[in-house]
């Protein structure tokens, strides 16, 4: 899942500016599941806003609404009426729900109530850590099922580097070394041999170093007159 | 000033409920400030809930549940108790007084507990004066 977490009020409330109206949408997916930007937050972000700018003595109307997936036209059309009435939206959605607000209200003034932090998983209740970086070409099969591209510091596709110490990365000691957990897991599944293969220098381009990326998929685009 | 005040308290079914019952059987005298709302649990209480009884003008709100260990559903006093603490947080970025809102805990037999419990909080939300939010800003200034 897409991992986020709330801006301070402090922040939000700068964001938000002098905006009388104020809609707040929270996505139901993603950052439901991480507590960020769900219905229930967006109800608490809301009576924030309502609350400290009435203690300022310029009370704002905030209202809150969220929707299914905030990355989707067909979710966002339901919400049209409300996002027209505001001066402006604060989005409680990942970064992807942001922009999708401002494509589809083109004359909608949105800003971000999250920062969008990573691709992780709930590793325990209230702990989240990140899992995979969106290289765009997964190497997973070579390395056991544990990624070296998110979780080495340096990225590193042939073991580990000379600071790797007692199963910790140098860059702290509360990350565990990747390639300390690849070498254990291979090692546990008696497939040590895999790591006998050089990598060759990995090829960027499908990553973020080729620029922002795209797939079409011409058997699902819907079928015009040939 | 202090009969004005309104404290919200969400207690529990199995505890603080009893209590106040209990205190009220016992002809226990505590300020009449305190309102009790019914839980099955305190794990029920969500943030959304302590916010919205300040914004509707709650002076104070207090949670109200079992001894730690002692909780019927297990850990919904602890969660309860973190929660209460997120709270706090929120409302200093509210610009409100963290002191509005307390976890406590004790036991269904504790009704004398519970009218002390009362009388503290109403003498910690007096301290920090009636709820902004439900006088106006004209009236608050001096
Ligand atoms: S190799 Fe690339 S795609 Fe696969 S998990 Fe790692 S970052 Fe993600
Ligand atoms: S210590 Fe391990 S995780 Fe950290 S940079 Fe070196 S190889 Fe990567």
């Amino acid at each position: 899942m897409i991992v986020a977490e709330q801006k301070s009020l402090d922040e939000i409330k700068q964001l938000v500016g002098r905006a009388q109206k104020v809609l707040v949408v929270g996505c139901g997916t993603c950052v439901t599941v991480c507590f960020a930007g769900g219905a229930r937050e967006a109800a608490i972000v809301a009576a924030e806003l309502r609350m400290a700018s009435k203690l300022e003595g310029a009370p704002k109307e905030v209202t809150d609404v969220t929707v299914q997936r905030q990355c989707e036209w067909e979710y966002l059309d339901q919400i049209a009426e409300q996002v027209g009435q505001v001066d402006v939206v604060l989005s409680l959605g990942c970064g992807v729900g942001v922009q999708a607000i401002a494509e589809h209200f083109p004359n909608t003034w949105v800003v971000p109530g999250l920062n969008t932090k990573f691709m992780g998983l709930p590793t325990e209740q209230g702990v989240w850590e990140e899992r995979c970086a969106g290289c765009g070409d997964c190497l997973l099969g070579l390395t056991g099922g544990i990624c070296p591209i998110a979780r080495c510091s340096k990225s590193l596709l042939n073991g580990p580097c000379g600071g790797s110490l007692n199963g910790h990365c140098e860059v702290n000691e509360e990350i565990p070394c990747a390639w300390q957990l690849i070498y254990d897991r291979l090692k546990s599944m008696g497939k040590l041999e895999v790591l006998m293969d050089i990598q060759p220098p990995k090829n960027w381009c499908t990553a973020r170093d080729g620029g922002p990326r795209k797939i079409v998929r011409e058997d699902l685009r819907l079928a015009t007159e040939e | 000033m202090s009969q004005d005040l309104q404290i919200v308290a969400y207690c529990c079914e199995h505890c603080a409920y009893a209590a106040a019952d209990l205190a009220g059987g016992l002809r226990l005298q505590y300020p009449p400030n305190v309102r009790v709302v019914l839980l099955p649990c305190t794990g029920k209480v969500d943030p959304l809930l302590i916010l919205h009884a300040l914004e509707e003008g709650a002076d104070g709100v207090m949670v109200a549940g079992c001894l730690p260990g002692n909780c019927h559903y297990l850990k919904g006093n602890f969660s309860a108790r973190r929660r209460v603490a997120y709270v706090q947080q929120l409302l200093k970025q509210i610009g409100l007084e963290a002191e509005r809102v307390e976890m406590f805990h004790l036991s269904s037999a504790m009704g004398s507990r519970f009218a002390e419990i009362a009388k503290e909080m109403t003498e910690r939300v007096a301290a920090v004066g009636p709820n902004p939010l439900r006088i106006p800003r004209k009236e608050r200034e001096p």
